[in-house]
């Protein structure tokens, strides 16, 4: 076999094929080079001051681990002065979360990061594994979504930091772009291909003497043009620890087909997911500025079931899911194919079962020609029905009503409804609490 | 080229493949080699059919090929550097199987 070198330095063998360029180096220059690249990122976007605290988003899995070793490393040596913490937040989901929760407590020490867990238990007063058992698995994700967003804002609130970090990857902002361009949701394409997203979002915390301390916080993406496959393989050269499962809960619905599709168009053509995401900002330059005011919900990086919702369609979605409580699911998933008969509708018809992720095989019959892979556990029930109308009636589609930026007037946290998304579900999910209080097994 | 009836190697899955494989993570595995060398296309053959215990072999294998999504690193260098699945396998070679499909 002819002897490979390094591009680079010529002396190691060449170990590390670089997707967007097809270069051949060795795992020390790999690694000096991601670096490299991380900072050339964040310095050339600005994303931040000198002083700053900044809060990542820590869940324990590959892309928030390689994140803070990176952060923490170029920090030092590009000197940013900045304050760096670690923020988890805990789901309250037993076998997924207390796992990676302990990944994210090793990654603290072997850093010398403070680490601050949020969970939905203290905020809310119910965990992911309530939730389910009260509602069942269909739009728990929703909820997950709805309520990590605002757990983040106020974890950072708590913290007294303004900015948030999170481990974004150049593969999932392409099939999130993916995604949005196969709905036609064109604003929210946009949205996801910020590098920043400077939400006026306000969270009203608690501190210990009852002041009330409301933020402005940023969230930014510094790994935004980073290959997955090089987070993982700057993880693996550099032996860094971290956690690989998917949530439990996540059936990864309609984001499973595009990240399949990403995948494969990895295997062809492997800089096409770096040019998708530099498209998706182009045609974000082409959007109007709709009035963004309302929060966007946080997609998770990757394998998190669609909780991506707006304003208006939150509100309609709640409706919906109160009118759901006799579990009558909805079959419609939304997915590449829009032509489903309306066997649709009918739950039991579909093989909705959920499915544990990993989970390959799933229920459907040879006769469903699904055009997302056979591989993606069975998706939930569809919590987008109402984007049926949506397709037919092009007014739904059309810029949302300007909203007016005002407080929530249960808990404070900036919405444009009297009450804010996690107060209504919040509302819905007290209501129908046994009063015995029934613990989850 | 393999003289012996068998080529030993290790094994390590990562990523969450190791839970396909009797949740170990690394194993070592002699190789029956027949009468010619085998190659890394070979192993993946025998790793699904024998080593395997779990029945979601599309997890691992797709299309006849590794599934998109998985990285597969031979002696901890890319196996696109070494010819992919046509590479021939070396006695004590060390195949690292690591997945990228998973939250972060």
């Amino acid at each position: 076999m002819a002897p490979r070198e390094c591009e680079i330095c010529h002396v190691n063998r060449a170990q590390i094929l670089r997707p967007k360029n097809h270069a051949r180096i060795c795992a020390p220059c790999f690694t000096a080079l991601f670096e490299q690249e991380v900072a050339e990122t964040v310095e050339s976007s600005k994303l931040f001051q000198p002083g700053e605290r900044v809060a990542i988003g820590a869940s324990g899995g590959k892309d928030s681990t390689v994140l803070a070793s990176v952060l923490k490393t170029l920090n030092e040596r590009q000197n940013w002065g900045l304050d760096l913490v670690l923020l988890s937040i805990d789901e309250g989901i037993t076998g997924y979360r207390d796992h990676s929760l302990e990944a994210v407590k090793r990654n603290a020490e072997d850093l010398a990061l403070p680490l601050k867990i949020v969970s939905y238990q203290e905020l809310y007063g119910w965990s992911m594994d309530q939730v389910v058992a009260q509602i069942g698995k269909k739009g728990n994700c929703t909820y997950c979504g709805v309520f990590r967003r605002q757990a983040l804002d106020r974890g950072a609130a708590m913290l007294g930091v303004g900015h948030v970090v999170t481990g974004h990857n150049a593969d999932d902002v392409a099939e999130t772009v993916l995604m949005n361009l196969l709905r036609g949701d064109l604003p929210r394409l946009s949205r996801a291909t910020s590098i920043v997203t400077s939400t006026p979002s306000a969270a009203k915390a608690k501190s210990a003497d009852g002041k009330v301390m409301i933020t402005n916080v940023k969230r930014s993406k510094p790994m935004i043009y980073a290959y997955e496959k090089e987070i993982v393989m700057y993880a693996h050269h550099k032996k860094l620890d971290y956690f690989s499962t998917e949530c439990i809960y996540s059936p990864e619905a309609f984001r499973g087909s595009a990240r399949t599709l990403v995948k494969n168009l990895e295997r062809i053509r492997a800089e096409s997911i770096l040019d998708v995401v530099k498209s998706g900002m182009d045609m974000a330059r082409l959007v109007p500025q709709v009035q963004d005011a309302v929060p966007e919900e946080v997609e998770m990086t990757g394998g998190c079931g669609d909780a991506k919702e707006s304003g208006g369609e939150m509100a309609a979605m709640e409706r919906k899911l109160r009118q759901d409580e006799e579990a009558e699911a909805n079959g419609i998933e939304t997915e590449i194919q829009l032509a489903r008969p309306s066997k649709s509708d009918r739950t039991e018809d579909t093989p909705n079962a959920e499915t544990i992720a990993l989970t390959a095989a799933n229920d459907h019959p040879d006769g469903q020609n699904h055009d997302r892979d056979q591989l993606a556990p069975v998706t939930l029930p569809n919590r987008t029905k109402k984007q049926k109308p949506a397709v037919r009636g092009a007014d739904k589609r059309t810029l949302p009503p300007k909203q007016k930026l005002g407080q929530c007037e249960k808990c404070g946290y900036l919405s444009s409804q009297a009450v804010c998304k996690a107060c209504m579900l919040l509302e819905g999910l007290n209501k129908a609490r046994p009063q015995t209080g029934i613990e989850v097994g | 080229m393999a003289e012996h009836a068998s080529i030993p190697l290790t094994i390590e899955f990562t990523g969450g493949l190791e839970l396909l494989f009797s949740n170990q993570r690394k194993h070592q595995v002699e190789l029956p080699s027949s009468n010619r060398s085998p190659n890394v296309a070979d192993l993946i053959t025998y790793l699904c059919d024998k080593l395997m215990k779990d029945p979601r072999k599309d997890m691992f294998v797709l299309d006849g090929t590794v599934r998109p999504g998985i990285l597969v690193l031979i002696n901890d260098a890319d196996w696109e550097l070494e010819g992919q699945e046509t590479y021939q396998l070396q006695p004590r070679d060390e195949i690292v199987f690591v997945s990228t499909l998973h939250g972060g």
